[in-house]
């Protein structure tokens, strides 16, 4: 009885095996693999990937995992549950006896990885299969895995993924031993080649001991170089547009430190050497908003951010018309008083937060839509969030050429601010004015400080950080310029990135220090100046 | 300022004389009292008393030294604490030579050059071993740095708000210099160790009372010179920038010189003030540049009453030593006070503690107060 079931089940399997003869792995490329031979082993699993499909993959996978079985008669099993899947036939049975565990060592699961992520090129999903290309080409194509990536180039429909794809496959040719594969791949890399192939086609055109060159073909020393050329000034200008972006987020960072200092120094004349700790305060206010939305809004914390925006203002303008009133405004007109004042001020307020938050640094998270960045130039990634960054500070330039310029309360602003008296005489309420231009000063404070906190440390000494460079922006601009302090941060932005890589950070910076002081000799009102005919 | 004062001013009057000669005498007598008397004795002033008002005195220089140019001629430095590091650091590099071969490596090299594996002195270190030579630096580094800034800036007529921002970002820039390792002067860490000082043992007793001496003798000389000045015609014309500048101008003085003048001598006074100090207190680094510094230094003569001379000293040792007593029994409260201090200074006390005196004064008398003089109107500034 027992024979005969066997015997049904035996029939069935052949059955089932036929039917699906095309899906099945042929036997001799699965035997290597339960044998002793090393290079056998990785060469059958190279034999495997490029088959390419369902089945194939399953083998390696299991592979991997460990779950990959010989049986005494010199097949293989996929063992899951105690059951056997036989890729040779196709069919699933209970385990035989004697199976034994294919041993793995470390040069097989290298080869393993490398194919089952070649295999990823033939998956569908195109995300999978960018990741995989550019894998292949981080890691170079080996012999083996040529027909895969060829198969992969022929099925691929995405032009990035093809590039990719073709680039990885030329930095393989250039192993070829055919002279006109070699100059092929040679050629094809001159258009999307990158730095690291450098060395390899360096040595094309190194000499030997004996004075020969290393590589006999005039035409394809030629070819190198040229290729050589195409990706150093393609690494340039990359770097150059690099250099570019980060001088304007930096720029950026400035701007939205300074901007509400240009309003409370530029405009109404106060040294506020508090302006630091109101940029610390909105930074906080950030923190705190984060802690509010993981604590009652989990599913929304993405968007924390947007509600800290008007939260930081307003604190910090709350904290700002504070200040105005209590202290600031029996101060006007005699500007070293207020840098004494504010700086008094900006103690107590650090202290506070010190006490209050603890002398560590807080923990401010990127939202999850900052994470990442786009991909420009080949090589050259610009994160989200410096991207992030630039816009907003766009955005809050704009925002405060409006109010000044287009608001009754820009009008007033700076009705009071040329000429206080006469404003006073038609009405105008200036106390009240000052305390609004203050506040809104201290308010664009605050949202630096929102934009700080993505980018930097959030601790009690956030402030003095940004204090002195926030001076220099206003000071270099021109006092009571908008137009100064935009062009002044994005200039001091990018000569430091420009002059980072050539002095390094700290030497770069007490360059643009210095720079600074010989400029102010040259233009002690900066670059916009009043016009006018004051004497002081 | 004033169409009384045609003939030269005595330089104090009698009973400020006489209230000086029983102070210096008063001060002069705590080494004394620490050296003769054993601890325990009634008398006996222990060294940290003394060493806390040796490290007052320092400051009460600086601050004197600062006093001259932004009480009396109204240009608010808030560099000073670079003027005086940098007269530290030049007394530093004697100190450190002097250690000879009693440091950690037991190398001719400071310790920290050894640990950058330097080889011998770099060339701006050349004669320092010479005490005399550092003691020219002292007078010379900061005096030239401020001779040069001076004069650009005076030049160009940078003044007021501007001045001091860029006193700031001078100071800020040589912070980030002395930072860095390669720069030759101990990096983070900066000078310390010292052992001896021409000889005799730094920490012993009967040094530490000459060093002691040498301070208040700097201190007392420096305010008879300070005084000197500004009751000379020099100090009018000084008074006269302050006032207004463009008036004195149109007279047909050139303030630069007498800009200059002021500027660099206040800030040889705060090189030696600093050189003073970094014996004293055994120890040298670049926070000592930090913005905090130069900005206290300004408070100190604003809440002694700036443009006295006597206040800054007064203010010196009145903040300082709240800083000792508040550090040491409140420490988290240390910046809530200063700052409240800053705060309360400058909107009530506009004439500092001296002011106040004056005040009271004046109500005994019952004579109203004099109007303050530098009062400007909103748009004049």
């Amino acid at each position: 009885m027992a024979n005969l079931l066997k015997t049904l089940a035996a029939l069935l399997v052949l059955a089932f095996a036929s039917l699906s003869a095309q899906a099945a792995i042929d036997p001799n490329l699965l035997k290597p693999l339960a044998g002793d031979d090393p290079d056998a082993r990785i060469e059958a699993v190279a034999r495997i990937a490029a088959l390419a499909n369902d089945d194939a993959r399953k083998v390696l996978q299991a592979l991997k995992d460990d779950t990959l079985y010989t049986t005494p008669d010199g097949g293989v099993l996929v063992v899951t549950d105690d059951r056997g899947w036989n890729p040779a036939t196709g069919a699933t049975g209970p385990l035989p006896d004697g199976v034994d565990g294919v041993v793995v060592n470390n040069r097989l699961r290298g080869a393993v990885d490398g194919a089952l992520s070649g295999m990823a090129l033939l998956s569908p999903d195109a995300g999978l299969r960018r990741t995989a290309a550019q894998a292949l080409l981080a890691r170079g194509v080996t012999p083996e895995q040529l027909p895969l990536v060829a198969k992969a180039l022929a099925a691929e429909t995405d032009a990035g993924i093809e590039a990719t794809l073709r680039t990885a496959m030329a930095v393989a040719d250039l192993q070829s031993p055919d002279v006109a594969v070699r100059k092929a791949a040679v050629i094809a890399l001159a258009d999307t080649g990158t730095a690291s192939l450098r060395p390899q086609l360096q040595a094309m055109l190194d000499k030997n001991a004996d004075g020969s060159h290393a590589e006999p073909d005039g035409d394809l020393r030629l070819a190198a170089a040229n290729t050589l050329n195409a990706i150093d000034s393609r690494e340039s200008r990359a770097e150059f547009v690099g250099n570019l972006f980060y001088g304007l987020s930096l720029g950026s960072v400035l701007l939205l430190a300074a901007l509400g200092l240009a309003i409370t120094f530029g405009l109404m004349g106060i040294i506020n050497m508090a302006h630091g700790e109101l940029l610390m305060i909105g930074a906080y206010t950030t923190y705190l908003v984060q802690a509010l939305f993981r604590q009652y809004f989990p599913n929304a914390l993405d968007w924390y951010l947007v509600a800290a925006l008007p939260c930081a203002f307003f604190v910090a303008f709350a904290v700002g018309v504070l200040l105005e009133r209590t202290v600031i405004r029996w101060l006007y007109g005699r500007p070293l008083e207020t840098l004494l004042a504010t700086w008094g001020i900006s103690l107590i307020l650090m202290q506070s937060v010190r006490t209050v938050f603890g002398a560590q640094n807080v923990e401010v998270a990127n939202p999850s839509w900052m994470a990442g960045g786009v991909t420009v130039m080949g090589s050259l990634v610009l994160p989200y969030s410096r991207i992030a960054i630039i816009i907003f500070a766009a955005l809050v330039v704009a925002a405060v050429w409006l109010i000044l310029n287009k608001t009754r309360l820009g009008l007033f602003v700076r009705a009071v601010m040329q000429n206080r008296r006469m404003a006073d005489c038609v009405g105008v309420p200036t106390s009240r004015i000052d305390m609004m231009t203050f506040g809104l000063g201290s308010g664009i404070a605050g949202l630096g400080g929102v934009a700080l906190s993505q980018i930097g440390n959030v601790g009690p000494d956030l402030g003095q950080a940004y204090i002195v460079d926030s001076f220099m922006v206003v000071v270099l601009g021109g006092v009571g310029q908008l137009a100064g302090t935009v062009i002044g941060a994005l200039g001091l932005g990018e000569v430091n990135k420009f002059l980072e890589p050539v002095a390094g950070a700290v030497l770069g910076k007490i360059a643009i220090l210095v720079f600074i002081i010989i400029f102010i000799q040259r233009r002690p009102q900066g670059m916009f100046a009043l016009k006018g005919r004051s004497v002081e | 300022m004033n169409a009384r004062v045609t003939s030269r001013k005595s330089l104090f009057s009698k009973r400020a004389w006489t209230a000086l000669a029983v102070v210096t005498v008063v001060a002069a007598a705590l080494p004394l009292l620490n050296l003769v008397f054993p601890a325990g004795h009634a008398l006996h002033v222990s060294s940290y008393v003394m060493g806390l008002v040796a490290k007052f005195m320092c400051f009460a220089l600086a601050a004197l030294a600062l006093d001259l140019v932004w009480g009396y001629t109204g240009i608010l430095s808030l560099g000073h604490g670079l003027f005086f590091a940098l007269g530290g650091y030049a007394h530093g590099m004697y100190l450190m030579r002097a250690i000879g071969r009693d440091g950690v490596y037991q190398s001719h090299l400071p310790d920290f050059m050894v640990f950058l594996d330097w080889k011998e002195y770099p060339w701006y270190w050349a004669m320092t071993d010479n005490f005399w030579y550092c003691m020219l630096l002292v007078v010379l580094v900061p005096g030239v740095l401020a001779f040069v800034f001076g004069y650009f800036a005076f030049r160009s007529r940078i003044k007021g708000v501007y001045f001091s921002i860029i006193t700031q970002a001078l100071t800020y820039a040589a912070m980030l210099l002395f930072f860095r390792n390669d720069t030759g002067f101990g990096g983070n860490n900066g000078f310390t160790d010292f052992k001896r000082i021409l000889g005799f043992d730094i920490t012993a007793p009967g040094t530490r009372a000459v060093l002691y001496i040498v301070t208040l003798a700097f201190l007392v000389g420096a305010l008879l010179l300070c005084r000197w000045i500004v009751t000379s015609r020099l100090g009018r014309v000084l008074q006269g920038v302050r006032d207004s500048e463009s008036r004195l101008m149109f007279i047909g003085y050139d303030p630069l010189w007498f800009k200059l003048f002021v500027w660099t001598l206040s800030a040889v006074l705060c090189g030696i003030a600093g050189a003073l100090y970094v014996p004293q207190v055994g120890i040298i680094n670049p926070s000592e540049m930090s913005a905090a510094n130069s900005i206290e230094m300004v408070v100190w003569v604003a809440i002694g009453g700036r443009g006295t001379l006597v206040g800054p000293i007064i203010g010196a040792f009145t903040v300082n030593g709240l800083k000792s007593w508040f550090t040491a029994t409140f420490p988290d409260l240390w910046l809530f006070a200063l700052g409240l201090l800053f705060i309360l200074v400058t909107l009530f006390m506009r004439k500092g503690i001296l002011g106040l005196f004056e005040d009271v004064k004046s109500l005994r008398r019952k004579t109203p107060a004099d109007k303050p003089v530098e009062e400007k109107s909103r748009e004049a500034a």
